[in-house]
This record gives structure tokens, C-alpha cells and sequence, in this order.
């Protein structure tokens, strides 16, 4: 199943740094990601970038078994 | 004389960050300019004053890889440089101390500038990471936010 990895303020509004969900789009992944952590987590994931094995995407990317996608809201390093 | 091979050196983790170091590290013969920017943790943020510490969260393999880019990107836009450095520290980094280094050394210092500058410029734009603020009376995210621009060549 396609792995998530969440971090910074997404990992604190899912309130865990991987999961995994078994869907095949990305948009199909976040959509049960929301569902599962709720309002806070959706806020998040509407203004962050969604990376694919370390590439940007659109949310109809398709997403396989060994697929991780990471949740990357904006950042603030440095 | 042999030219000398040139050096990326590029490290996220929660070790300590030393300048002399890396400036120790970036000194090759073939070089005569160095340019070292040290980011440190100063006492007021955008939305708090008397800041303790910053804490940075990232995914290491991720934001070493995107590193990894913008010193590509550098060495293809700036060819002549030698050494490249850039760490940045994660988790708590006290108040004065360092929380990213970026080290270039070039034959002259108009490139060694240049690149330093682009290197820490585009880090601060494109790397995956986030810090906390963190004062005496609690912590939040950072609210000196920026979406993330992918490192672009030209």
C-alpha cells in the first residue's frame, strides 16, 4: 500500500508521522487521510505540496504499493 | 598541477554545527576565496520576542535530497567552484547558536558570493523543513512560512 509521510504541522495535525492507505490516486489517499484526522489535517493538506517519491504532483497521480507520498505544508528552514 | 576534484558536503542532522570547521574543510589550493554564511537563532521572530531556541523537524533523506539539487543547480550555474558545504541542524537549536551553515570556496569571491547566497537563498525556499518557535512561555510553528519552489536550473 502506498506509505505517507507527514511532517512538520501535518505530522501534528494527523498526530502521526507515517501511515499507510490503500488507494490508488493521490487524491484517493489524502481523501481517506482527511477522513481519518479531520478538519485540522484537511486545512493543512489544502495549502501543502504533495511530493511522490521526492517529486512535486497532481493530485490525480496515480500512487502504487511502493509509492511514498509525503504532505509538505509551507516551510520554514534556515 | 593536478586540478583538484570538487566536494559536496552536505549533512542534515541533529549534530552541533561548527563554521571554522567547514571553512577548515571548504580551503584548497586551487581556491583563494571562501564565503561561510552562518544562520543562528536571534531572540525574536515575526510573532514572539524573547525566543529560547528554534526547533527544526524535517525527513532527513528529503531535505538531504533537495539539498543535494540546489548544490547541483550551483555547480552547473557556477562551474569553477571548489568545495560546497551546506548542513543544517535539526531538532532544538539554542538562542546564538548555529542552525545551518553554507560554506564556498571558488578561485576568486565574485562566484564564492554568488553561490553562497543562492545556496542559502533557495534552502530557505525549497528544502522540507519546519521549525518551532520556542519561548519561556510555550512554542508554535513558525509563522515565517513560504510555499515550497522546487530548485530550477538557469
Amino acid at each position: 500500500m502506498p506509505r505517507l509521510v507527514f511532517l512538520g504541522p501535518a505530522r501534528e495535525a494527523a498526530g502521526t508521522r507515517h501511515d499507510v492507505i490503500d488507494a490508488d490516486t493521490v487524491a484517493a489517499v489524502l481523501d481517506e487521510a482527511k477522513v481519518r484526522y479531520g478538519r485540522a489535517f484537511e486545512e493543512i493538506v489544502a495549502v501543502s505540496q504533495i511530493w511522490v517519491n521526492g517529486e512535486v504532483v497532481s493530485f490525480d497521480t496515480p500512487v502504487g504499493p511502493y509509492d511514498e507520498i509525503a504532505v509538505l505544508p509551507p516551510v520554514s528552514g534556515g | 598541477m593536478a586540478s583538484i576534484p570538487p566536494l559536496d558536503w552536505i549533512s542534515v542532522a541533529p549534530s552541533e554545527l561548527s563554521v571554522g570547521e567547514l571553512i577548515a574543510w571548504a580551503t584548497r589550493a586551487d581556491c583563494g576565496a571562501i564565503v561561510a554564511f552562518s544562520g543562528t537563532v536571534r531572540d525574536s521572530s515575526g510573532s514572539h520576542d524573547e525566543i529560547e531556541a528554534l526547533e527544526y523537524e524535517t525527513s532527513e533523506e528529503l531535505a538531504e535530497r533537495s539539498i543535494r539539487e540546489i548544490v547541483g543547480v550551483a555547480r552547473r550555474r557556477w562551474p569553477a567552484l571548489g568545495a560546497v558545504a551546506v548542513h543544517h541542524k535539526t531538532g532544538r537549536v539554542a538562542l546564538t547558536e548555529t542552525a545551518v551553515v553554507v560554506v564556498v570556496s571558488s578561485p576568486h569571491r565574485q562566484e564564492a558570493f554568488a553561490a553562497a547566497q543562492f545556496c542559502i537563498d533557495t534552502l530557505k525556499e525549497s528544502v522540507p523543513m519546519w521549525k518551532r518557535d520556542v519561548w519561556s512561555g510555550g512554542s508554535e510553528w513558525s509563522s515565517d512560512t513560504r510555499d515550497i519552489i522546487k530548485v530550477r536550473e538557469g
